[in-house]
């Protein structure tokens, strides 16, 4: 198992955010965890990477108890987050982003191979390589992001809405990148959306969840067709 | 229609206000400086001197606010502290008899490795509890680690002035040009722009410095990449403290007498000019230190020399009014 999370309970000051979540993620899948806005599902994800650390519970990765162990670190061992809004740094240059998504690395020549890569992926980031971050668009940002994040090498990748606020177009290329990344490179990936359909049909399995608790679990496809599913997600 | 009209009026106003502001003490300059160029060579590199001293300070006080939006009071205490070690060690080994040279590099070291151990502690005691308080909490604090520090200083050493016998000496090459600058005024600018370059490359070309830049851009972002940001932090705080050292010891070899309550004015001086520049813009404080250096010297030179500090707060108030973003300073913009 490379990521397991058992009883998790977070909270935000008092609001009782997550209220015992039980999710597993095997080594080489792709996860997708849908549900409505509020449900807790960035929260999952703040809490495995260690930013809101759960209040009880416990975040296993490879076997290691990483629940309170500081954010650098969860990176360091092999966890990436590419957060909602994507949060690119907005003053920085595309490449300047880029070094800091290596900023645990230390050897400099495959990081320039890797830079590489990740401009052969996304070929207009190697155009706009010398532009500030902030001036790009929302499709370049969050293609920026992912590149930061495979950056570090990570050996599970949490996308928390990569689908927010952008054009249909750009969001499959997206999508479609995220699958190769997951053939290409064996990188587990754990997909937080709202766009159920996209993600449930890139993903092997999926979790829903409902105010801070998972309420189903199944393959990608099954979840599809269940009539719930449909019903309070998928809009037929 | 009401609303445009008034707008039109105070941009007027604007413009009105910035010509006689300038326009005035210009028209008077141009004629003084005609009079009297070598006097105002002398005036202008002073303020220069000054200016770059501010510089020094300011620069503490804008990396920090920009890391972690605290105005750190206690800053001008790490300059006074600085000061102080430098006196002491220079002393200590004039006793002993050491060649001035080495005596000289030093104090300039053992008064950087002091202030920055004593402004990695003041972040570590005073600020990192208060990380996730109120902005005003950790400004209290601020406040009370500059008293603090000022009085723990006064009861080591001593509330007296004590001599500070100069470590830089006059060159002897300098002489034909010593009538307008000092050896010493030289000094400070060159070690001023030999600090400035080495900063700018550590900010826009290292690791540590791209990892500063990103931590002042979103925190939470930074520690997702894997920057581990309280060491930015305290590194931003070392950093600070080692260019204010370097302004405290200058600054005691050009007036050649400290004591604990140098840092205070100091300290608010370059916090004025951080603020001129543009909090949180690392050129901006730069600027807004030479400016407010060279026009408090003129100020000083062509009108009242009793109203200097006056002056300056008079500075401060003016930009709080009509431009509280500074110089180069960026409008807040929300997250999106």
């Amino acid at each position: 198992m490379m990521l397991k999370l058992t009883d998790i309970n977070t909270y935000y000051g008092n609001i009782h955010a997550l209220k015992g979540i039980n999710l597993e993620v095997s080594e080489g899948e792709i996860i997708s965890l849908i549900g409505a806005n509020g449900a807790g599902k960035s929260t999952t994800l703040m809490t495995t990477s260690g930013i809101v650390p759960a209040k009880r519970g416990t975040v296993i990765f490879k076997g290691q108890d990483i629940t309170h162990v500081s954010p650098d670190k969860i990176v360091k061992m092999g966890i990436c987050q590419v957060p909602e809004g994507r949060r690119i740094f907005p003053y920085l240059t595309v490449a300047e982003n880029l070094d800091m998504g290596a900023f645990l690395r230390d050897d400099k020549d495959k990081i320039k191979d890797d830079i590489d890569y990740v401009y052969t992926l996304f070929p207009i980031l190697a155009d706009r390589r010398n532009q500030q971050g902030g001036t790009l668009s929302g499709g370049e940002q969050q293609m920026l992001a992912i590149s930061r994040a495979l950056m570090s090498k990570p050996k599970v990748l949490l996308l928390d809405e990569p689908s927010l606020g952008l054009a249909p177009i750009i969001v499959r290329q997206i999508f479609d990148i995220i699958k190769k990344i997951n053939e290409e490179h064996k990188t587990t990936i754990f997909i937080v959306e709202q766009n159920a359909n996209l993600a449930l049909k890139a993903a092997h399995r999926g979790y829903v969840m409902e105010n801070g608790v998972i309420t189903l679990t199944d393959t990608g496809e099954n979840l599809l067709s269940n009539e719930d599913v449909k019903k309070a997600y998928l809009g037929i | 229609m009401f609303r445009s009209i008034e707008f039109i009026n105070m941009r007027l106003l604007k413009i009105i206000l910035g010509i006689t502001a300038v326009g005035i003490p210009g028209f008077f300059g141009i004629k003084e400086i005609i009079a009297d160029p070598v006097y105002f060579m002398e005036l202008f590199l002073g303020g220069l001197t000054r200016g770059s001293i501010y510089a020094l300070i300011a620069l503490g006080y804008t990396m920090v606010y920009g890391i972690i939006q605290l105005i750190n009071f206690a800053h001008g205490e790490i300059y006074m502290i600085g000061a102080m070690t430098a006196l002491i060690v220079a002393s200590v080994l004039g006793l002993w008899g050491w060649n001035s040279a080495v005596i000289a590099i030093l104090a300039f070291v053992f008064a950087i490795v002091y202030s920055c151990a004593y402004g990695f502690t003041v972040e570590k005691i005073a600020y990192k509890p208060l990380r996730n308080a109120p902005r005003l909490s950790a400004l209290i604090s601020a406040i009370g680690m500059s008293l603090f520090l000022q009085n723990y200083v006064m009861l080591a050493q001593t509330p007296n002035f004590l001599p500070f016998e100069s470590l830089i000496p006059d060159f002897e090459f300098w002489e034909p040009f010593a009538h307008i600058i000092t050896a010493v005024e030289m000094t400070i600018i060159v070690t001023t722009v030999i600090t400035m370059i080495l900063l700018g490359i550590l900010i826009k070309f290292t690791k540590i410095g791209k990892a500063m830049r990103a931590t002042a851009q979103d925190k939470v972002m930074a520690s997702l990449v894997g920057i581990n940001v309280n060491n930015v932090i305290s590194t931003t705080f070392v950093v600070g403290s080692a260019t204010a050292a370097i302004g405290g010891v200058l600054i005691a070899c050009h007036v050649g007498q400290i004591n604990f309550f140098i840092g205070f004015l100091a300290g608010l001086k370059a916090f004025i000019a951080a603020v001129l520049g543009g909090i949180g813009s690392v050129p901006g404080a730069v600027l807004g230190s030479l400016v407010l250096g060279i026009s408090e010297s003129l100020f000083t030179g062509y009108f009242w020399s009793e109203y200097e500090d006056v002056f300056a707060f008079t500075i401060l108030v003016i930009i709080l009014i009509f431009r509280p973003s500074g110089i180069l300073g960026k409008h807040e913009i929300s997250k999106v």
